[in-house]
Parts: C-alpha cells; sequence; structure tokens
C-alpha cells in the first residue's frame, strides 16, 4: 500500500504538525476559541456536546464558536485565511475517509492549539472504519450497484469529476483507499473517546479546558483507565457459556453478567467512561469507548477473541468449535468501533485464492 | 506470472512446554528432518498464547502460524488448551473475514510422544504455505502514522 495518495500526501502534511500549548485566556475579555469539525460522521458527537445541557450557557460566556459546519456558517475559506494555530481547542470528530476529510484533519491541526479526536470515528476510526472489511473496488460495487435496495441500472458510480455542461465541473472529494483515525493521519493531542461522548466527560474536559488544567498531550481525556466491566453492577460468577445467543434471543434476567447469560458483551476489553450504560439498561456493550489499557497496540476485538475464546465449557472439539461459532459476524461485532484502529490486516479483499488482487 | 524462486515460507510453530515442546525438542534430538523456515516458541501452554500473539506474528513475516498443544483432556493446567482452541477458532474466522488463507493459522494436538508427528505436521503445513504463497498482509499502518498514542 506505499504508494496510495493518502502515503503521499501526507509527507507533505506532517510539515506543519504542532503540539498543543495551552491557549492563553490571561486578557479577561478573552474568549476560548473553539472549533468543532465533521470528517467521516453522523452528527451524533455535535448533539453529544448539546449534552452538557445547562452548563452550554456558562460555556458560551467563556468561548466563542469559530468554525462549526454543522451550526455555524463558515466557509473553509475563512478557516485557511486565518492566522496559525488561531484556534484555541479543536474538537474534532469523524473519521478520515476521504481527501478532503485528510485536508480537513491537516488544515485544523496547523490552525490549532489543542486538536482534539472527538468521538469513537476520531479516536479509532468508529463505524466508518468497518469499511475496511472490503478493497474500495468491493465497497463501490456493493454500495452502488448490488445492495438488495439498489436501483441503479445505469450503472452510476461517483466519480471525482464530472462535466455537468462545457466547461461546467462538479467535484467530489475522492475516497482514501482505507478509513483512518485521526491519530493515523495528523498528530492528535488529547483523544475523547465514546459513540458519542458522554455529556459528562465532555463538561468535564471542558472545564479543564478553560482551567488551563489538561493532562499532558498524549493523553485520553474524558475516559476511564479501568475497564466497562469494572463499572457495571451486574454480578459476575465467573460462569462459563454453552451458548452465545443474540441480544434479541435472550430476556436478560437483569442481575447477572450478560456474557455469562450467552450475549457477547464486550465490556471486558472496553475502557471505563461511561458508568457501564449499556449493561445497565440490559444491553450489551458494544465497545464504544475503545480499547482498555495503556497497551497502544491494544486492540479491542483481539482482546475479546481472548475474552470469548475462554468461555465455552470444556468439551470436544466440535463442542468448541460449534460455541464459537454461533458468534455472528465476529469482525463487526467485536471490532464494531475499532477496525480501523485495529491490528488486523485491512481492505485485502478476498483471499488470494479467488484471484491476484494489486 | 512467472516466478523464478518458488517462495520460501516462514512458519511459526507456538508449542506448548509440556506436550508439543517435548516433542519438537524429541525430534530434534532424533535428528528428524525439520524443514527450513520453521521457527519455534514455546509457552508453557497453549492457554497463554493472547490473539495478539499470533496476529503480531503474522504481520511480522510469518506466512503461517502453527500451535501445538496437549490432547484436549492432557492440558497440564486442566483446560488452557480448551481455550486456546476457542480464542483460534474465533481468530482464523476473524482473519478469514478480512481476508485471509485459512490454512495459515492451524491448531494441532501433539502428545511428548508423538516427535515424528510432528515433524510431519511441520512438512505438511510448510508445504500448504508454499502453496499458498507470500502472506498478503497491508504494510501495518500505525507504524508509519506520525501520532504519539494516549496511554
Ligand atoms: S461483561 Fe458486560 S454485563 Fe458482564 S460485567 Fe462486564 S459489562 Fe457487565
Ligand atoms: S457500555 Fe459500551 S457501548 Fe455502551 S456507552 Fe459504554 S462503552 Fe459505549
Ligand atoms: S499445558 Fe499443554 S496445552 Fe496446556
Amino acid at each position: 500500500m506505499a504508494d496510495t495518495p493518502l502515503e503521499s500526501d501526507l509527507e507533505s502534511l506532517h510539515a506543519g504538525d504542532t503540539a498543543a500549548d495551552a491557549p492563553d485566556l490571561s486578557s479577561p475579555a478573552a474568549k476560548l476559541k473553539v472549533a468543532m469539525y465533521w470528517a467521516a460522521s453522523c452528527g451524533g458527537c455535535e448533539i453529544s456536546f448539546l449534552e452538557i445541557h445547562h452548563h452550554l450557557a456558562a460555556f458560551s460566556d467563556a468561548a466563542e464558536l469559530v468554525f462549526c459546519p454543522c451550526l455555524v456558517d463558515t466557509k473553509y475559506s475563512d478557516l485557511e485565511a486565518t492566522d496559525d494555530r488561531a484556534i484555541d481547542l479543536c474538537l474534532f470528530n469523524g473519521a478520515i475517509r476521504t481527501q478532503e476529510n485528510l485536508r480537513m484533519a491537516a488544515l485544523l491541526r496547523r490552525k490549532s492549539k489543542i486538536l482534539v479526536a472527538y468521538g469513537a470515528c476520531a479516536s479509532s476510526g468508529g463505524i466508518p472504519g468497518l469499511a475496511n472489511t472490503s478493497t474500495l473496488d468491493e465497497l463501490m460495487e456493493r454500495v452502488y450497484l448490488t445492495t438488495p435496495s439498489t436501483d441503479n441500472s445505469e450503472g452510476v458510480l461517483p466519480r471525482p469529476s464530472t462535466e455537468i455542461a462545457p466547461g461546467v465541473e462538479l467535484q467530489l472529494p475522492p475516497l482514501l483507499p482505507t478509513v483512518r483515525s485521526l491519530h493515523k493521519v495528523v498528530e492528535v493531542d488529547y483523544t475523547l473517546p465514546g459513540c458519542p461522548p458522554e455529556g459528562k466527560q465532555v463538561w468535564m474536559v471542558l472545564q479543564a479546558v478553560l482551567a488551563g488544567d489538561l493532562p499532558p498531550p498524549g493523553s485520553l481525556i474524558g475516559a476511564g483507565r479501568s475497564t466497562v466491566c469494572d463499572e457495571c453492577a451486574l454480578e459476575k460468577r465467573d460462569r462459563r457459556v454453552s451458548r452465545f445467543r443474540r441480544p434479541q434471543e435472550v430476556v436478560p434476567d437483569g442481575e447477572t453478567c450478560l456474557l455469562e447469560q450467552g450475549v457477547v458483551c464486550l465490556g471486558p476489553a472496553t475502557r471505563s467512561g461511561c458508568e457501564a450504560r449499556c449493561p445497565g439498561v440490559n444491553m450489551p456493550c458494544r465497545g464504544c469507548y475503545g480499547a482498555a489499557g495503556a497497551d497502544p497496540c491494544g486492540d479491542l476485538g483481539l482482546k475479546m477473541v481472548g475474552v470469548l475464546g475462554s468461555l465455552p465449557e470444556p468439551g470436544d472439539e466440535q463442542e468448541i468449535q460449534s460455541v464459537v461459532d454461533a458468534i455472528p459476524d465476529p469482525v463487526g461485532t467485536l471490532e464494531r468501533f475499532a477496525l480501523a484502529d485495529s491490528r488486523l490486516p485491512q481492505a485485502v479483499g478476498p483471499s488470494s485464492s479467488e484471484g491476484e488482487r494489486p | 506470472m512467472e516466478n523464478p524462486t518458488p517462495h520460501a515460507p516462514r512458519l511459526l510453530g507456538i508449542l506448548c512446554h509440556w506436550c508439543s515442546y517435548s516433542a519438537a525438542d524429541a525430534a530434534a534430538a532424533a535428528r528428524l528432518p525439520l524443514p527450513p523456515g520453521l521457527s519455534t516458541l514455546r509457552v508453557m501452554c497453549t492457554g497463554r498464547i493472547a490473539p495478539e500473539l499470533v496476529v503480531e506474528a503474522l504481520r511480522r513475516g510469518a506466512d503461517g502460524v502453527l500451535v501445538c498443544g496437549c490432547h484436549l483432556g492432557d492440558c497440564h493446567y486442566n483446560s488452557g488448551n480448551h481455550k486456546a482452541l476457542g480464542r483460534l477458532r474465533l481468530l482464523a474466522r476473524m482473519l478469514a473475514d478480512m481476508g485471509m488463507e485459512p490454512g495459515r493459522l492451524r491448531m494441532e494436538w501433539v502428545s511428548a510422544g508423538e516427535a515424528e508427528r510432528y515433524a510431519e505436521l511441520a512438512h505438511e503445513t510448510i508445504a500448504e504455505l508454499r502453496e499458498l504463497g507470500p502472506l498478503r498482509w497491508p504494510t501495518p499502518q500505525s507504524e508509519k502514522g506520525p501520532s504519539k498514542r494516549h496511554g
């Protein structure tokens, strides 16, 4: 993959990387200049920001939103025209899917003192990262041609540029070969995970920013140091599982650990911070806060393989096999929010026995 | 496509101390021919093999991984090999979903007395890997990324 457009683009982008330093709010009139940007994302992160509820009033006294395409009509050209490092805090959500995402990541890096990977997609690829199960060609074919709900008899595919009248061209940002998390393309000062981040955590982080009280750059913020299991009130009895079932096939008893009831819960490998929201309402954790632990190679899905593989009752080979085979779509289930950052091979396509690919 | 030099596969054998490593030891002592390209790693029990370890070997140039442990029921720690089996079968499904050929990850039971079987397994697996050709695994991206990670 050495010569993908992404790789060559990155070389030139890194020149502008800067590290974080605290915004200067010493003058009483100075307001914290905040940007919020969405790359490949769903908009949920912007909404999560509103979950600071009434604190929004206090926050807007101390800060102003200088760039946020979701809420404020600002143009890319306005942003380009501002001084480098003019933005104190940039909350960047969404994964890096297109050339436009990549360009904006580099631009906002240059314009921001503190760049935060906000939410699961920016932190670890999130749901958009699941596209890395396919090559770009497979993805285009599936999405635009072969899904059952698609009627595209002329086989129209999105193109980077289309001439709609003589001399008039419309442009679409080209897709990159793989989806990446923000820290894979620019230097990120802080990671604030969650799909979306919890309002309580967001407010704690904003307070720390306003107080100039952030941990050293490179740190995880707005999340705990433990696991979701640790915050989960359900009772753990260390029982083996004879059959895994999908959440809709089980009526949970509301008392015991969901995993022990045969529901695939990612709590053991997911970092704490959400106060175990999902198991708290009898839904399994899907891992949106990312892999627990300080291991920079921490791979949520692989950690969960370690957990789940050890759960079947000791039996013969077929018995064990049939228990783990009942886990549907292991990549989509166990790497749901973290495939783009995972150690698994990405966007390789069908195995070579089915034909050589570049 | 012309391929003048046939692919020389690299196989990592991960062997449990109590059974399979003894078999490998005995195979070497008996001067049974073992395939070049085979490296071995001894662990106390297959139940100790983190899925990350297997994936890391494949990322770093192994064309395949052969895990050998005590026969089911014979694990020195009772159920380590049952756990390893569940993990590796699940991992194999994920790797297959991401485009890796199933023949590259194999788990077998080899007792201390089965030196010949161990040697045969190693030859057989290497032959299969030769057939499959080099592992197509994208260049690890994280090593190229600019950022320091949180932790
Ligand atoms: S596995 Fe899920 S349900 Fe069980 S203790 Fe952990 S978070 Fe709670
Ligand atoms: S329980 Fe898991 S999926 Fe649910 S909010 Fe917490 S980390 Fe996210
Ligand atoms: S000791 Fe051999 S597999 Fe556990």
